[in-house]
């Protein structure tokens, strides 16, 4: 069997266990789950939606009763078998893309995800320029600052060093 | 009375602002000392102007004149004395009020120091600080007002006016609303002093670039002057921020101090730029590279000074809909555009006299590394800056609101401070002007290798996270790198000078007190960023309902639920304090008070967690929920917090840190004079023995 071979039969095997693995542990965790889901369980789905009428405060920790209600919510369509996904979904469906903690990729949101990395490559790319016209004007001899000491480098601090013995010594 | 006289001076202070304006623009045009005088002396009377503003509402506050509707908002006969003085940053009007307060204070500061040789500059200093109070003091004449009253219309209505309506009479309620709950808090009496004055004093480099740049005296010697003024001003912003997280961390009632929440990253915006800004005019000093690149800093810090203080406040930007209603947005907005549009062009007028003096000659060389440090910071604020703007941008295209919460700062922002930890650690090796790989390496593989050892440390103990193990090692690797450099430093001057190892250490920082002090921020950085490591990656929390005698387990520690009381306190409020018992693997530790405030006259609730605090780890137990006279128990969560102290602790270094760097020099003049005066003094004992 050629290797191209090998790939077209393994990936769909991969694929057919990873299902397999996916659908056994989704099955076993609804089965896990008690009538009633704990506080953590509910937390767990509480904790990656954002209360519909506060300001960024994640539902998990919102004190309000109206946010207690949608705790009370999520714990109803735990214990009725829904998954995290789901009920996301029906939270979004109900109040808007506003009670995700980021928001969804699609339409005008790309902005938020890609501006700062286009806008960071550009400073990338004007420090590149500067480290560039550097390289060209790159003199022969380097010659340190005028007046500055610089301890870090051994040379220069002997030096000095030295140079302070010397005046010492002629005080 | 008392308003009517605030009222009043708040008048005159914009007067003499707009006349101070015109005053120091003359003096300069027609090079008349005598004009620039007066607007000096029109600067400094600005001050006890406002000082009279601010005891005004102070007396207002403290009195409890509930006709005051600034008073009734903020204010409640309960409250205790101090809460009610420092109500006075308690809400919008008294906050710009406040902010005005500060400005004048600083600005007539600036104007006091000996201008002998900076003449040139003082007319536009007082231009730049005059136009800004001017802006703080018009908004709070004609949109937030502090001195409006409540009147009873006679068509019997409510009004709302700074001066009696005809035929209204005063209309005073019985008691005032009360501070935020979330606000009586020693943290929040500090916080926002701590902050705003770090704004302002962000104003003075500010003026003195303008100055810089209507002048054309365009060499480093504006940053000179006001390094110090960019240091308080950073050392006080710093110090904002902090007390802000363990504010939330105490009050906030999530188990966390940061919560990327807009005001929150308002106030860290200029931080960024500042901290890019304080690095980067040292290449300026150093090297006389990007003049340019530091004008647009501090402008930009301006601005976001500007942005800060509109965005802490006002709430307005929490939608378009709160913004287009508001007066102040859009003033505010229009402010910063004019004055960021006139900065930049008076930049542009300048562009070719702030030609860079020398080259970079090294890769490796402090300014190259210093400039990278720049493009990491302005990363973090470019992703703070859009992700605080884009839900209004959002909603104003598509109508639809959408939320950037933490995990998006988290995941952009990760590696750029990651990054910047990196080069904390390298880039103090490296010398100006020139550094290669060999003599970067030969300064670094001791601490190097040595650091290597803490994230084996770290698997061995059973830490198995990959961002975990590499964030400690860089953690390692800046503070072996920094004591690495005080040891060679120190055992340098001990070799030399045969001083002891305290002697030495004294020596050496107060040689270099910008150098040493600049050390330890960083060492306060890595002790920080140890807790937030601690507390990001390793937090767990659990949930649950038990009743009395009931037990709860969270890693090592178990809590039983020991009772619950309720009762009314007498400032107020009515109390629920659960008793808890705190077991670690089984040994008794002690007892925790979780409980819930109610303020019965802001009708607010406030969570009040109690916290076993150690150098390991925080046991931090909330009281969520509970059924009154019922036997079903008691709802606590419960946050297991690992290293969080070392963010406080890190933070007291880095504010020392910051201490020692910003210490008042004596001035290098007189230094030198004093140094001259004390040789001859010597030489004169000499020759008398």
């Amino acid at each position: 069997m050629n290797t191209a071979m090998k790939k077209h039969i393994l990936l769909p095997l991969i694929a057919l266990f990873i299902g397999l693995l996916w659908t056994g542990i989704s099955y076993f965790s609804v089965q896990a789950q008690s009538p009633t889901p704990s506080d953590n369980e509910v937390n767990a789905v509480a904790k990656n939606l954002y209360c519909p009428v506060c300001e960024n405060i994640s539902l998990d920790v919102c004190p309000t009763t109206a946010c207690a209600q949608w705790r009370a919510l999520i714990r109803e369509k735990l214990a009725a078998g829904w998954s995290e996904d789901q009920i996301k979904d029906y939270f979004v469906a109900q109040y808007g893309d506003r009670v995700l903690s980021t928001p969804p990729t699609r339409g005008l949101n790309w902005l938020v995800y890609i501006l700062p990395p286009l806008i960071f490559l550009g400073g990338v790319y004007l420090v590149y320029r500067v480290l560039r016209s550097m390289k060209k004007n790159k003199p022969a001899q380097i010659t340190p600052p005028p007046g500055e000491s610089d301890q870090t480098d051994p040379y220069f601090s002997q030096l000095e060093a030295e140079l302070e013995q010397h005046r010492k010594r002629g005080e | 009375m008392v308003s009517n006289f605030g009222f009043g001076a708040l008048v005159i202070t914009l007067v003499v602002s707009v006349y101070g304006i015109f005053a120091a623009v003359y003096g300069a045009r027609k090079n008349s000392l005598a004009w620039v005088e007066s607007a000096r002396k029109a600067m400094l009377l600005t001050f006890p102007l406002i000082s009279l503003v601010a005891l005004s509402i102070i007396y207002l506050l403290v009195t409890g004149d509930y006709q005051v509707q600034y008073v009734y908002n903020v204010t409640s006969s309960t409250m205790p004395l101090y809460l009610k003085v420092t109500a006075l940053w308690g809400g919008q009007a008294g906050s710009l009020i406040f902010w005005s307060w500060l400005l004048a204070s600083f600005a007539s500061a600036v104007t006091l120091r000996k201008w002998d040789r900076d003449r040139e500059f003082l007319p536009w200093v007082i231009v730049v600080s005059l136009v800004t109070l001017v802006f703080f003091v018009g908004m709070s004449i004609f949109f937030e007002n502090p001195f409006v009253r409540f009147w009873q219309t006679a068509g019997g209505s409510q009004a709302v006016a700074m001066f009696q309506p005809t035929g209204a009479t005063s209309l005073v309620p019985f008691d005032g609303r009360g501070l935020n709950p979330l606000l009586r808090h020693p943290g929040m009496v500090i916080h926002p002093p701590m902050l705003y004055l770090g704004f302002v004093a962000f104003v003075i480099p500010f003026a003195f670039a303008i100055a810089a740049l209507i002048t054309g005296r365009t060499d480093d010697r504006w940053i000179r002057v006001t390094r110090r003024w960019s240091l308080v001003a950073w050392l006080f912003l710093s110090l904002g921020l902090v007390l802000g997280s363990r504010w939330a961390y105490d009050v906030l009632g999530w188990g966390g101090y940061w919560a990327w929440d807009p005001v929150e990253i308002a106030a860290f915006m200029p931080w960024l730029s500042g901290t890019a800004f304080l690095h980067s005019v040292m290449i300026q000093e150093k090297r006389g590279l990007f003049k340019r690149w530091n004008m647009i800093l501090i402008v930009l810090t301006y601005s976001l000074v500007i942005f800060g203080t509109f965005l802490t406040r006002s709430g307005v930007l929490s939608s378009v809909h709160a913004f287009s209603q508001s007066a102040i947005g859009p003033l505010f907005f229009g402010y910063i555009g004019i004055t960021f549009a006139v900065s930049l062009a008076l930049l542009l007028h300048r562009w070719n006299a702030l030609r860079s003096e020398g080259e970079m000659h090294s890769l490796l060389s402090r300014e190259a590394l210093f400039l990278l440090n720049n493009l990491l910071f302005m990363g973090i604020l470019v992703v703070c800056f859009w992700g605080v703007l884009f839900p209004l941008i959002s909603e104003l295209f598509t109508g639809q609101k959408v939320t950037v919460g933490p995990p998006f700062y988290e995941r952009s922002t990760g590696p750029l401070f990651a990054g910047l930890l990196l080069l904390m650690g390298v880039a103090p090796l490296s010398a100006w002007g020139h550094s290669t790989v060999k003599t970067l390496g030969k300064a670094m593989w001791k601490p190097f290798v040595v650091s290597l050892a803490i994230p084996v440390i770290a698997f061995v103990l059973g830490v198995r996270s990959l961002p975990a193990l590499l964030a400690f090692w860089l953690c390692a690797f800046v503070a072996f790198i920094t004591l690495y450099e005080y040891y060679r430093g120190v055992a340098a001057r001990i070799r030399r000078s045969e001083e002891n190892v305290f002697t030495a250490l004294w020596n050496l920082a107060s040689r270099n007190r910008r150098r040493y002090g600049g050390y330890i921020i960083h060492i306060g950085v890595v002790l920080m960023a140890l807790g937030i490591i601690g507390i990001e990656l390793f937090q767990t929390e659990t949930q649950g309902t038990i009743p009395p005698g009931g037990q709860m387990n969270l890693g090592n520690y178990t809590i039983t639920f020991d009772k619950l009381d309720i009762f009314d306190t007498a400032d107020g409020r009515n109390v629920a304090r659960a008793v808890v018992s705190v077991e670690r693997d089984g040994k008794y530790l002690g007892q925790l008070y979780p409980r819930r405030d109610y303020y019965y006259d802001s009708q607010q609730p406030m969570t009040i967690p109690g916290v076993r605090s150690t150098m390991e780890d925080d046991l931090y137990v909330l009281l969520v929920d509970w059924e009154p006279i019922s036997s079903t128990g008691v709802t606590f969560k419960v946050y297991h917090n690992p290293l969080v102290n070392w963010l406080w602790v890190g933070g007291f270094v880095f504010i020392f840190g910051t201490l020692v760097a910003a210490w008042p020099d004596k001035d290098p003049e007189s230094v030198r004079v004093r140094a001259a005066k004390r040789k001859m003094a010597a030489s004169g004992v000499q020759s008398a023995d």
